[in-house]
């Protein structure tokens, strides 16, 4: 046994016949049956579902059984009131986080790494990191009841200095201020974490250098460190770029209600009103097949975006 | 010299404040959750700014009893945790190791078509339809299968067990007589503890938290997993809907609920912020397992 050992660990010789292969490598292949199982149950089988966009969906006939309609779907989709402002709501939140939430954690990356006592900095990410931890309906159940017109702290101190309570979560105007802000509260600490970590590989030469051209430490953190860690910063964009439609079902119907649907609907909860509430299968797969193929083809764009300004692409 | 030691300073204090600030507001609103649970109502009404209870009241947690649904909630979030969890290890183990031989034919196949489904999936409805023909509608399953294989996790996983684990002991071990299942759970496995206390807290993490899925799936109450049971009492208001005998209920006033809603905050996160200090030590190492290397 022991000259067949080390052959087990080399490349075989292509003259064995698949089923010798298989043989004997069985329980390798047997240790990857489970995951591939799962790969075709729960990820391929409904990627063959999303068909249901071009046919009539009904539940009493099947999939199979439903007709063939093409791209009528589509085509009452783009001429859908409803699917532009769902469009708009999605892009715009999105853009808003980009511009508000993504920056966040890159500035405190920066700015933790300018604290020199260890106790006080290991101290301080643990707690920016526990919100992370906090699930989207504690979060929303903490600020519903903070902002509450008639209980909420927030509307009881403004009542007493003599303002008029202001219903925050009914309102479409803070809407996307408390998404964009809870966001930020959730995400922003814990994703210091990549940044950091990307710092601390910057080489340390390039301070000691720039540091004997006279650059003060603002000049070595815009000039050494955001430079050195810009490869991070760009991909991570790139990656967030590419799910410009996407928010997140879990952050966006926590806070949504009647009163601000107008611009909480987003194409994850709007799939849902539509597809599971209102039953109209066909319709809602339509709209993910549009989302999903927008995100495939925007991550491509980002992807060749970021071989063009000379960093890595994704893959 | 004078000149850049000022500039030090103030980098030095933006920093120290804004990160002292940063933390304070990741805090504060927990701990001000915290302390309305066991704060007496008309306190807070009197003066909600206030952070230390003038006098500690714990009715909110004694009304939380009369809550069945609270019980089953935690009770489904439990089971579906715990089983999720570990299956999400195994699953990640198993799959993983395979896939860091690089003399195994159909590995890049394999791989391709894993990687695949991170750029396109089929969409709620599909997997909705999915579900109900499997017929696992109302079954703690349904909460429990989907996503339980990250594909992100599993290229992590093998990452790892590349970098990390020494080829020699591997064939030490099949050097003894061993088969690639004995060499995955009595050498990598028990080498790869690191990831795998990473990959079991973001699972119980994330398995505890969820509510979407059973949004979609469960219709039964007595199946709904904490948060949804959370979300039913803390933000849609609905205290009827939680209560199977209905003169349990002695709250007149919606208002009076409020302390009650933050006690159900209180016991809902409990697990997570006690166990939190513990592991917190652990994902560091994890995440940067994986980010550094690729």
């Amino acid at each position: 046994m022991i000259g067949k050992a080390s052959s087990s660990m080399e490349a075989v010789p292509r003259r064995m016949t698949p089923a010798r292969y298989l043989s004997r490598h069985k329980y390798l292949y047997l240790l990857l049956l489970p995951g591939i199982a799962y790969f075709i149950v729960f990820q391929y089988v409904p990627m063959y579902g999303v068909i249901i966009a071009f046919k009539d969906f009904s539940f009493m006939k099947g999939i199979l059984g439903s007709e063939w309609v093409g791209f009528d779907n589509f085509r009452y989709m783009f001429g859908l009131d409803d699917f532009y402002r769902v469009f708009w709501n999605s892009l715009y939140l999105s853009l808003l986080k980009l511009v508000f939430v993504f920056p966040v954690p890159v500035i405190l990356a920066l700015l933790l790494n300018e604290i020199r006592r260890m106790a006080f900095k290991r101290v301080t990410q643990t707690v920016i990191y526990l919100p992370h931890f906090i699930s989207w309906v504690v979060i929303a159940g903490i600020m519903v009841n903070f902002l509450s017109p008639s209980w909420g702290v927030v509307n009881l101190v403004l009542k007493n200095l003599g303002f008029e309570p202001v219903f925050f979560l009914a309102s479409t105007h803070y809407f996307r201020p408390i998404i964009v802000l809870s966001s930020i509260w959730k995400d922003a600490g814990w994703d210091t974490i990549i940044y950091l970590a990307a710092i601390a590989s910057v080489n340390t030469e390039l301070y000691e250098a720039a540091l004997m051209d006279g650059a003060n430490r603002f000049r070595r953190i815009w000039h050494v460190t955001l430079p050195g860690i810009r490869s991070t910063i760009v991909i991570l964009l790139v990656l967030r770029i590419g799910q410009i439609l996407n928010n997140g079902f879990e952050q966006i119907y926590i806070f949504q209600n009647s009163n601000n649907k107008t611009v909480s609907e987003v194409f994850e909860t709007y799939t849902y009103s539509v597809g599971l509430l209102s039953g109209r299968f066909s319709f809602a797969t339509t709209v993910g097949l549009f989302n999903s193929l927008i995100g495939m083809i925007l991550l491509y764009l980002a992807h060749l975006f970021s071989k063009k300004i000379g960093e890595d692409g994704i893959w | 010299m004078k000149r850049r030691a000022v500039d030090d300073w103030i980098v030095g204090g933006i920093s120290y404040t804004a990160i002292t600030v940063f933390a304070a507001l990741c805090l504060i609103p927990l701990l001000y959750v915290i302390s309305y649970s066991v704060m007496n109502y008309s306190d807070y009404l009197a003066n909600p700014f206030r952070l230390i209870p003038p006098r500690l009241d714990f009715s909110a947690y004694r009304q939380l009893y009369h809550f069945d649904l609270f019980y089953s909630g935690y009770r489904t979030t439990l089971i579906i945790t715990v089983v999720g969890t570990l299956l999400t290890i195994f699953l990640l183990l198993i799959s993983a190791y395979p896939l860091t031989k690089a003399y195994l034919k159909g590995r890049k196949a394999i791989l391709s078509f894993i990687v695949f489904t991170m750029l396109f999936n089929g969409g709620l409805i599909p997997n909705y339809l999915l579900i109900k023909w499997l017929g696992l509608y109302n079954n703690l399953w349904a909460l429990i299968l989907p996503g339980i294989i990250s594909v992100f996790n599993l290229l992590l996983m093998i990452n790892f067990i590349k970098a990390s684990i020494p080829e020699a002991l591997e064939e030490a071990a099949i050097i003894d007589g061993a088969n690639e299942i004995q060499v995955l759970f009595r050498v990598i496995a028990p080498l790869s503890k690191p990831a795998l206390a990473t990959f079991t807290i973001f699972a119980a993490v994330g398995y505890w938290n969820s509510y979407f899925a059973a949004t979609l799936y469960i219709s039964d109450r007595e199946l709904w997993p904490l948060q949804v049971v959370l979300r039913e009492l803390v933000v849609e208001d609905n205290m009827g809907m939680l209560n199977s005998s209905s003169q349990l209920l002695e709250l007149s006033t919606r208002s009076h609920t409020f302390t009650l809603k933050m006690a159900a905050i209180v016991v809902s996160m409990l697990p997570i912020l006690v166990v939190y200090p513990f592991f917190q030590r652990y994902f560091i190492k994890g995440m940067l397992l994986g980010s550094v290397k690729g």
